[in-house]
């Protein structure tokens, strides 16, 4: 009987199963190695049929998004249960992603926002009802926690696989390595490890070349024409989060010509991300008066958001105050 | 008479300058608010902006990071770097809610131990007014009050306690 293999999608965009495809014909070998049990994007099944499973029975889960409401949170305890090896898979499991900025607001303004702006006509004030009888029975959809949480601040993880999305070559490395293991040829690295990425910074990966850093004024990509091809991008003024991420990615973005966003996430050792980077950016300004750093610093219009873009639910902060107040 | 609030403030200092300040205003026998937990690093420059953040995190209603004074680095020039970071990292508190007056920066040579007591006061004492940071039990209140509120859409992680304590 070949081994068990799932995947689920909390709070993400479903950017990670595109990545898992794109791994091309290594998705037959999926197949191939595998019996798929549960699979929503790819697949029909119930939430029943994975609580009927015995416990451990799958052996390995593709975990991607964050803990955003309790159905995210019922999930991620279901498949914990019934998983051997539990993947935090992708950036928004690990720690957050673009959907983890929502932590510096407070709830009720996300709720706002989405139920009743410009955008979205609501002039008799709707809004979601928790539970709604149908002659057929009682509905319920799902209630939002206050904040974004990664995945293992709700259970226990033994895998990390950054990335927005995790590059697919990494991902075939990971799928080879696991079928190694099913065969008995190969082992698996120890619990709590980061798999398919690098444990340097994109920086190591980035062939753009580096001199000494002074930087007198901090840009916009969009300001700088022509930018040069080949000069380290941080050097060129524009704040680029590759000194803090982790490498894995083969330095995709500085090579294409825009700066690294940090989607893999802390690179090995690092504790909070965008303390990190806080370090590297400093250490580049080149000014010594409080005025001018201020005046230079001025070039980051959105200095939070740039540090923890991918980072801030997975951050020693996790959110804002505000966030952590809960709105009428 | 309700009690008076003590904040918990975690100080930096560097060897050269601002822990000798410190140990001066110690063996003068000045006095100054002991609020002040004082870790020794061989210079400011080796402020991990984590450091704060941990502090932060872990309890500590304000932070103090204490330097030579600028051009009298042991390190040359060791101490810029922490006044960049030291700014940078204001803004991004900012960012996230927190005043960024919890966090201060004093530079304290090491004859100064008088200067390094005021300024303790006085960051203690502005401490005291903002009141409590209390991140670790961030939430604590609001889910003891959503308790009551089953049918509300939004509701706290059942597990945030757990989660936040440290």
């Amino acid at each position: 009987m070949k081994p068990k293999f799932a995947m689920y999608w909390a709070a993400s965009c479903g950017g990670c199963e595109i990545a898992v495809l794109n791994t091309h014909e290594k998705i037959l070998d999926v197949d191939a190695n595998f019996e798929v049990v549960f699979w929503p994007v790819a697949m029909d099944a119930k939430y029943k049929d994975v609580e009927a499973m015995e416990d451990g029975s799958i052996l390995l889960t593709l975990f991607n998004g964050g803990i955003r409401n309790d159905e995210n949170e019922h999930i991620a305890r279901l498949l914990r249960q019934k998983s051997k090896i539990l993947v935090s898979f992708g950036s928004c499991a690990c720690e957050g992603c673009i959907p983890g900025l929502a932590n510096l607001s407070p709830v009720g303004d996300i709720v706002q926002t989405a139920f009743n702006t410009i955008t979205t006509d609501n002039p008799h004030e709707i809004y979601p009802q928790t539970t709604y009888d149908v002659p057929e029975g009682e509905l319920h959809i799902p209630k939002l926690f206050s904040v974004l949480r990664p995945l293992d601040q709700v259970v226990d993880v033994d895998y990390y696989m950054p990335g927005c999305p995790p590059e697919s070559h990494q991902i075939a490395a990971v799928i080879d390595l696991v079928i190694k293991v099913v065969k008995g040829e190969a082992q698996l690295p120890p619990k709590g490890s980061t798999i398919g990425a690098g444990d340097s910074t994109v920086c190591d990966e980035c062939p753009r070349s580096r001199n000494v850093k002074l930087i007198k004024e901090f840009k916009r990509i969009q300001d700088i024409a022509p930018m040069d091809p080949t000069l380290c991008i941080l050097e060129q003024g524009i704040p680029c989060n590759g000194p803090a991420t982790r490498s894995g990615c083969n330095a995709r973005c500085p090579q294409a010509g825009t700066q690294c966003i940090g989607c893999y996430g802390p690179a090995e050792g690092v504790m909070d991300y965008g303390a990190r980077l806080i370090t590297a950016f400093s250490s580049v300004i080149d000014a010594t008066t409080p005025e001018e750093i201020e005046h230079i610093l001025d070039g980051i219009p959105d200095p939070t958001g740039q540090v923890y873009r991918f980072n801030l639910a997975g951050s020693l902060l996790k959110a804002s105050a505000n966030a952590f107040k809960v709105k009428e | 008479m309700t009690e008076q609030f003590e904040p918990t403030i975690i100080g930096f200092t560097c060897n050269w300058c601002s822990y000798r300040a410190a140990d001066l205003a110690g063996t003068a026998r000045m006095k100054y608010a002991p609020n002040v937990r004082l870790i020794r690093m061989m210079c400011s420059g080796r402020l991990d902006p984590t450091f704060v953040l941990r502090a932060l995190s872990g309890g500590a209603d304000g932070v103090m990071i204490t330097g030579c004074h600028p051009g009298e680095c042991h390190y040359i020039e060791q101490n810029y770097k922490a006044l960049r970071r030291f700014i940078l990292l204001r803004r991004v508190l900012a960012g996230l809610g927190i005043e960024p007056e919890r966090v201060k920066l004093v530079w304290a040579s090491a004859a100064e131990g008088v200067r390094f007591a005021s300024e303790t006061t006085a960051f203690v004492e502005e401490i005291r007014k903002l009141g409590p940071l209390n991140w670790g039990n961030q939430g604590k209140d609001e889910r003891e009050r959503m308790k009551d509120e089953n049918s509300s859409f939004i509701i706290q992680p059942s597990s945030f306690e757990k989660e936040v304590t440290l």
